[in-house]
């Protein structure tokens, strides 16, 4: 019955929006001559798109093309990226065609990969962190694959000795501070003086990853005096936002606000030469050494895919040279490969975070409600 | 057989038909809204006691939560009626320049992001309840605006004139005559409002200050962050009904106010000292609740390393690093997926309002239920797709995106549809009926002059909806084909850097800019008609 009423009504919308197409297209140019000044750009644009569209709508779904070429869907989240046509080497190599699809954060990617268990919405799934695995392997999300190239990788980011998941880059999240204005701190332990922590604004560790890889970071740091660190904290008048862009790019000076000190990423600096308008040489913040929680991100083969070995060949390339040379840039991590070198950017302007912090994944999830549920007491009140 | 008895025949066989025009809208919302609900609620609730249910519902939080929820809903509610409708009488009354500009730039914010309208409020605002106030007033204040001014335009504006000459005042005439008239349109509006704020998730979470929780954002944090599928699932039952009783409430108000009325002839040019002032005043509350913080941002968008420039739009077209395709490409993408989903919720809508106005139990169950897309949390629906959606693999079909856009853009077709067609005088129909005229011929030829406006005004929401990626749809997995301009804004500003931040600014102002132009377009084409444009 839901079946018939599905067909009935894909039917349906594909005739409406059949009807539509030709609409859009006028509609996007007359939009995009407006909106972009140059009207040839503009047009070639709309063409191609208007092409590669119609052939997507169309498509739907496709990992069951029957032409002997398989098609593998990496799921992800919303800020992976890449450069383009980066896995043309691999489908020249192996036959094997990618898909990526992407929705939403890193904790609404491991929510639905956990609903969808035994039903995958496709067959590598990416960027699930050392924050988050732990849900997901209860969650019996992934099967498992040894890759070969963990040769290459330093063993302390292999967190899964039954291979359910490898490890494709690392991050650190870090206090950045902005250099020569306001207080200068120097150890995570000077944020607790009143005049560090009024300059200082963190994310909450509820609706935020940094945040929460913060407050880990505290945990790591001072064990169970943690919560007399975030009194102090409250205290002092830390701001907390819900998230890193209300925090980056509202309170810290950075987006034009006031405060000079802000938890974001090791390569927070780098980031700031790079897409700086108009170009700096040096990066105008620095980050905090000791107050850096590392991040891992993994990838693995999702349980229930129909085609394993294909799959487990993409978690591959995901180690490979190309792939991994090509993460810094696009993702400002660093790649878990250690053959691969950084880029001159990360070397110039960021930071080696020699001895970063860490907690297993099972303890963070097993005192992820109690942790954060204290945390709101403390600092929220 | 008399005459009499053949008309009501006729016109009973007609209603049989029209009932039968809404199992189309019934089946789509079924598919769309009730299947995925229900998969996740049985899903998740499984395992959930009635014990456990019924503490997580009457606990101290929830309780608070809820009160919150409802009270700033309200008061986001009230607020939005009294400005809008103060802005709604001012483009019912008069005639003046500028006036088809002020009606299109009421919709500009609506599908303005959250995050980056929020750093506009941020800047002038403390966080709290007065922010998160403002937020929703300077979102939703064109529902109000269109959906109300719209149907007050049509209007008889004879009784009015004749209470004044019988000595009303003009609040007293405005009390006992026009107030009871446009009942249906407030009531309408008004609900839609509500529920827009009831699960308003952004404004909360960035305006609302860190202790600050609704329903919206406390499913979000159980199912997401602590992965709580049991409580997450309890409170969005709790929403559920909510919404239910609500949309229940309000049909049953609207059905109750309806009259039927006669159209009115275009208003007068504007003349006077105190109709001069009232547009003065209506001016001024949309340049100060919504002109300064967009005035703000298309600063924002102008700022360029060395000084003010265009350099940041230009740049719209380059590719970034960050995205798949370019922003301007992901405009185009945008505008695709509105203008399938704004043609779904139409014709849906229409069909739906037609079911709905005609009576029957059919019609009154697809009132209620095409209100659950817009008070049910984002996060439930949307993992409701990805469980309901996985046994034809429909989950990755593109096609998923305008419908569940659709889905939320149907509740403003009907908004706008519902009212207008209960003011059509049923004696018109009968007359026409009368004279021989067919079911079809009557709705060409009485109903769609009369609904044709009112129609696109709910198709141009339904495209901002979609525009704006209201709803489920950050659930749903895509590929770069699927990548919209609000995607691309959200991936600019999740990296440091005034480049990056400039662009996402920029690519707001054009998608903005967008919305503002189509919507003048459609208010010019209508003017432009001559006998329907005077008609309406």
């Amino acid at each position: 019955m839901f079946r018939r009423l599905a067909t009935a009504l894909v039917v349906l919308g594909l005739a409406a929006g059949c009807a539509a197409d030709e609409e859009a297209d006028v509609t996007a140019t007359s939009d995009d001559t407006a909106a972009s000044e140059d009207a040839g750009a503009a047009e070639a644009t709309t063409e191609t798109e208007g092409a590669d569209g119609d052939d997507a709508m169309e498509a739907e779904g496709g990992s069951d093309a029957d032409e002997g070429s398989v098609t593998i869907t990496l799921v992800t989240h919303d800020s992976f990226a890449t450069s383009e046509g980066i896995f043309d080497s691999f489908t020249a190599e192996t036959g094997i065609e990618v898909e990526v699809i992407s929705g939403g954060d890193a904790g609404e990617l491991v929510s639905r990969a956990v609903l969808a268990a035994g039903a995958p919405e496709g067959d590598v799934l990416f960027g699930v962190d050392n924050t988050f695995l732990q849900r997901a392997l209860d969650g019996d999300v992934f099967e498992a694959h040894e890759s070969p190239m963990l040769a290459s990788v330093p063993d302390e980011l292999e967190l899964d000795p039954e291979h359910r998941v490898t490890p494709i880059d690392v991050g650190d999240v870090c206090v950045n501070y902005v250099i020569g204005d306001g207080p200068q701190p120097a150890s995570i332990d000077d944020l607790t003086d009143p005049e560090f922590a009024a300059a200082f604004v963190t994310e909450n560790p509820e609706s935020s990853s940094p945040g929460f890889a913060f407050l880990l970071a505290t945990i790591a740091t001072y064990g169970d005096d943690w919560e007399t660190y975030w009194t102090e904290l409250a205290e002092g008048g830390v701001t907390v936002t819900a998230g890193w862009s209300e925090a980056y790019y509202g309170e810290f000076v950075s987006g034009g606000g006031a405060k000079t000190i802000v938890t974001s990423y090791a390569t927070s600096p780098v980031a700031e030469v790079i897409f700086a308008d108009p170009p700096v040489d040096t990066a105008p913040t620095a980050v905090l050494t000791d107050s850096c929680f590392r991040q891992i991100e993994f990838a693995g083969v999702l349980a229930g895919t129909d085609h394993p070995a294909e799959a487990g060949l993409l978690v591959d390339f995901l180690l490979s040279e190309t792939f991994q040379a090509d993460i810094p840039l696009n993702m400002f991590v660093a790649p878990a490969n250690a053959d691969v070198a950084l880029p001159d950017d990360f070397v110039t302007h960021g930071t080696e975070i020699a001895e970063p912090l860490t907690l297993s994944p099972a303890e963070i999830e097993a005192n992820r409600l109690a942790w954060t549920d204290r945390w709101t007491e403390i600092v929220l009140r | 057989m008399n005459l009499a008895g053949a008309v009501r025949r006729r016109s009973a066989r007609a209603s049989v038909g029209v009932g039968l025009l809404g199992l189309a809208p019934a089946t789509f919302l079924g598919v769309f809204v009730v299947w995925p609900l229900v998969a996740i609620l049985a899903r998740n609730l499984a395992d959930v006691g009635w014990r456990q249910a019924f503490d997580v519902v009457t606990s101290d939080a929830t309780r608070s939560i809820l009160t919150f929820t409802v009270g700033q809903a309200l008061a986001s509610t009230a607020l939005t009626l009294v400005l809008g409708g103060l802005v709604a009488h001012t483009l019912a009354s008069w005639r003046f320049p500028g006036r088809a500009v002020l009606r299109a730039f009421s919709v500009v914010p609506f599908v303005l992001p959250t995050v980056v309208v929020a750093a506009a409020f941020d800047s002038v605002l403390p966080t709290g309840l007065g922010a998160v106030l403002a937020a929703h007033v300077f979102f939703n204040l064109a529902v109000v605006v269109r959906v109300v001014g719209g149907f007050w335009a049509t209007l008889d504006r004879r009784p009015l004139e004749a209470a004044r000459v019988l000595g009303a005042s003009p609040w007293q005439a405005f009390r006992t005559v026009t107030l009871p008239r446009l009942a249906p349109a407030v009531a309408s509006a008004g609900v839609v409002v509500f529920l827009f704020c009831f699960t308003s998730f952004g404004v909360i979470l960035i305006l609302g200050g860190p202790t600050r929780a609704t329903l919206e954002t406390e499913i979000y944090r159980r199912a997401v962050f602590r992965g709580e599928f049991d409580i997450a699932a309890v409170l969005a039952v709790v929403q559920v009904v909510a919404v239910v009783v609500l949309a229940a409430l309000s049909s049953w108000l609207q059905r109750r106010a309806a009259v039927p009325d006669r159209g009115a002839a275009t208003p007068p040019r504007v003349r006077g000292a105190s109709a001069r002032l009232q547009v003065a005043g209506a001016v001024a509350v949309v340049a100060v609740v919504q002109g300064v913080p967009v005035a703000s941002l298309i600063a924002r968008s102008l700022r360029t390393g060395d000084g003010w420039g265009l350099a940041n739009y230009r740049r719209l077209t380059e590719p970034v690093q960050l995205l798949p395709v370019t922003a301007a490409e992901a405009l185009v993408t945008s505008l695709r997926f509105a203008v399938a989903a704004a043609v779904i919720a139409a014709v849906l809508g229409g069909l739906a309002a037609l079911a709905i106005t005609t009576g029957g139990r059919l019609g009154r169950g697809l009132e209620a239920l095409a209100l659950v897309p817009l008070g049910v949390s984002a996060v439930t629906l949307g993992f409701g797709y990805l469980v309901a959606f996985a046994a034809f693999d429909l989950r990755r079909s593109l096609w998923l995106v305008p419908c569940a856009h659709a889905v939320v853009g149907f509740p403003f077709v009907l908004a706008s549809l519902v009212p207008a067609r209960r003011a059509i005088d049923p004696r018109l129909r009968a007359a026409a009926a009368t004279l021989g005229a067919s079911p079809i011929t009557v709705a060409r030829t009485v109903d769609w002059p009369l609904l044709r406006r009112p129609l696109a005004t709910g198709a141009g929401f339904a495209a901002a909806i979609s525009i704006g990626e209201f709803g489920a749809t950050s659930f749903l997995a895509r590929g770069a084909s699927g990548f919209t301009a609000p995607l691309a804004i959200f991936r600019l500003l999740s990296q440091p850097g005034d480049l990056l931040r400039g662009q996402a600014m920029a690519l707001s102002v054009v998608v903005g800019l967008v919305v503002g132009v189509l919507a003048l377009v459609l208010e010019r084409s209508r003017s432009a008609n001559g006998v329907a444009g005077s008609a309406l």
